[in-house]
């Protein structure tokens, strides 16, 4: 089981570094949610298995570990406020430029050579870096 | 006066909730905001005091002993820091309400700022690696809240990496958790010091690394620091002042902590801690130099002055370990100071880049003279408190026998003198260069500058006033060290004999 646990959040890690690299910011916002699922998941692999850690209802020694589940509880509920966050902003991103993409750093390209022009900057970044350009 | 320890966070998140309440009147929630702050300004010194007499308290939540519940300690090294935190907090606070635009016309901002304040003093003041975590969490979601209040295009943009980088490093943090309460069942720090002892060398140093990792994200180090150039400059001047004063140190700290506590003098990876800080000195400097725009110059050379903290934890020495808490004091105050130079310039002159202002120094003399002292104390010129901290940090790398370090040091100092005099050439010494000159904007009113100059003020006052008192202080820095690499009596502090 432990080792099942283990290979599901290596899984997860994989999958959410992956999407993690992509342009697209809903892609990065799946990505960081299975890449947290895989650190919470890994938390609860941490303690030990066993019956429900309820005083009374049996053997101290055969209870669960209660501790890492109340961990895991904890760092989901502030993970799930942040992607809310996030997808709001991303929201917000979209509403402004009408694209799902990552933007570049107008201040950025104006250090690297007002002359040069990138290929990934689109057309209205280029207009910005230009009115800003001295 | 242990009920004094839980106060510099349950306050300010009262404050945040009663700041929500009567959100309608811009005037409550001022006073709501000044007043918490202002008292916990007294809080953290009273606590500073109590500490460095009677030494280190410690607070278990709900009276369940450690290593079970939850406990707060406030040693020597909390303490100080939190005093330096609350009296920036407190002072950016004051300039944000004179500031016309964040505070003034967003709801949230006073709430937001408060439980930021209740994050910093949680991390400082926590004695449990899983709260550090909440701490944490609290802050940065607060930073992310003011960040990028207004929703402009630049804000959203700088915002989002600056959310998925911290969510990142959070994540990390937690694998961490994981991985360190499989390895020892606690998370506890005294009681995980203790357990350390049990894992093998090799295990340990991995711990190590990896919450160097965790923390060096927070703390903007090589090669990790590369969202803060781009994020911290798009933000409310008064916030940018704040997150350079403090959020920084917070992962600093965090760095010291886990690094000096937990793990015993083998499992330390000092050599990589060095690489790391001269790393870290040189590229931001580096940078730097490249800028044009006061705030990125600004936040590419705080990321090479962390280079300088994280150096003197790499020597691992006395001398060492008291140098790092004499700067990071004298770099809280100093930078926090100077960021808000940086939003006075834009507001006396309508820009932030140096090519389009220019002859300031006739316009607005006190800011120049304000502007000349914290950024000569940053760059470390003798008799100012940044000369002070790298001294101490040159004299123990010399002690320690690391004279590569310290000779990227002295160079990285020289180049940040040459940036800083490039800000003073540019913004208060030569006319503007380009025709497109900035047109300075309108004081609202006259309370309003006012309330901008006066923290500022306060601020350099304060980073002259560690100077002169660089005596005492340093000998309470140096009681902090020696009380930083005893870690037997933490532990028995927290633990119990």
């Amino acid at each position: 089981m432990t080792v099942l646990l283990a290979a599901a959040a290596a899984g997860l890690f994989a999958i959410g570094t992956y999407l993690l690299l992509q342009r697209k910011l809903s892609r990065i916002i799946i990505g960081l949610g299975l890449l947290t699922h895989g650190a919470n998941l890994l938390l609860i692999t941490a303690g030990r298995r066993g019956d429900p850690p309820i005083v009374g209802t049996g053997p101290e020694s055969a209870f669960a570990d209660p501790l890492p589940q109340a961990l895991a509880l904890t760092a989901i509920v502030i993970t799930f406020g942040v992607t809310v966050l996030l997808l709001s902003l991303a929201f917000r991103s979209w509403l402004l430029t009408r694209d799902d993409e990552v933007q570049d750093d107008v201040g950025d390209r104006a250090v690297a050579g007002a002359d040069v022009v990138h290929d990934e900057v689109s057309d209205q970044e280029q207009v910005i870096a230009r009115e800003e350009a001295p | 006066m242990s009920w004094l320890v839980p106060v510099p966070v349950v306050l300010p998140l009262v404050g945040a909730a009663l700041s929500i309440l009567v959100g309608r009147s811009r005037v409550a929630q001022r006073a709501i905001g000044v007043t918490v702050l202002a008292t916990l300004v007294v809080v953290a010194v009273v606590l500073a005091v109590e500490v460095d007499r009677n030494g280190t308290v410690v607070v278990e939540a709900g009276d369940w002993p450690a290593p079970m519940g939850i406990t707060m300690v406030a040693d020597r090294f909390a303490a100080m820091l939190l005093v330096a935190a609350e009296v920036a907090l407190f002072a950016v606070l004051v300039y944000a309400i004179g500031e016309p635009g964040a505070e003034r016309n967003h709801v949230g901002f006073q709430s937001a700022y408060l439980v930021l304040a209740a994050g910093v003093a949680a991390s400082f003041l926590t004695g449990d690696l899983f709260n550090l975590f909440v701490a944490f969490e609290m802050m940065l979601t607060a930073s992310y809240v003011l960040l990028t209040l207004g929703g402009k295009r630049e804000q959203v943009r700088s915002g989002m990496t600056y959310v998925v980088i911290s969510l990142i490093a959070s994540t990390l943090f937690v694998t961490a958790l994981a991985l360190l309460y499989s390895a020892t069942g606690t998370v506890n720090m005294a009681d995980l010091a203790t357990r350390m002892g049990e894992l093998p060398n090799g295990v340990r140093s991995a711990f190590a690394v990896l919450l160097l990792v965790v923390f060096g994200i927070k703390a903007a180090v090589f090669p990790l620091f590369f969202w803060l150039p781009d994020a911290y400059p798009i933000a409310p001047s008064p916030i940018t002042a704040v997150f350079a004063g403090l959020l920084t140190k917070v992962g600093i700290y965090a760095i010291i902590r886990t690094q000096l506590l937990l793990f015993p003098e083998e499992a330390r990876p000092a050599t990589v801690i060095l690489v790391i800080a001269a790393a870290t000195m040189l590229v931001g400097v580096l940078g730097a130099i490249a800028q044009d725009d006061i705030r990125r110059i600004l936040s590419f050379t705080l990321v090479s002055q962390i280079g300088y903290m994280v150096m003197g934890l790499g020597f691992f020495t006395l001398a060492g370990v008291a140098a790092v808490v004499f700067s990071i004091i004298h770099h809280i105050v100093v930078t926090t100071a100077l960021f808000l130079v940086a939003g006075l310039i834009d507001h006396a002159s309508g820009s932030s880049q140096l090519s389009r202002i220019g002859g300031m120094v006739r316009t607005a003399p006190f800011l120049a003279a304000m502007f000349l002292v914290t950024a000569l104390s940053l760059a470390g010129i003798p008799p100012l408190s940044g000369f002070i901290s790298k001294f101490a940090l040159v004299q123990a790398g010399i002690e320690a026998g690391h004279l590569a370090v310290i000779a990227v040091s002295l160079i990285v100092s020289l180049l940040t003198v040459f940036s800083m005099i490039r800000i003073w050439m540019g913004a208060f010494w030569s006319p503007p260069e380009d025709l497109a000159t900035a047109k300075p904007l309108r004081w609202s009113s006259g309370a309003s500058r006012a309330l901008m100059i006066a923290p500022t003020a306060a601020l350099v006052a304060c980073s002259l006033a560690i100077a002169i008192a660089a005596g005492p202080l340093y000998s309470l820095s140096e009681r902090t060290a020696r009380d930083l690499l005893d870690r037997e009596a933490y532990i028995g502090e927290v633990l119990g004999p």
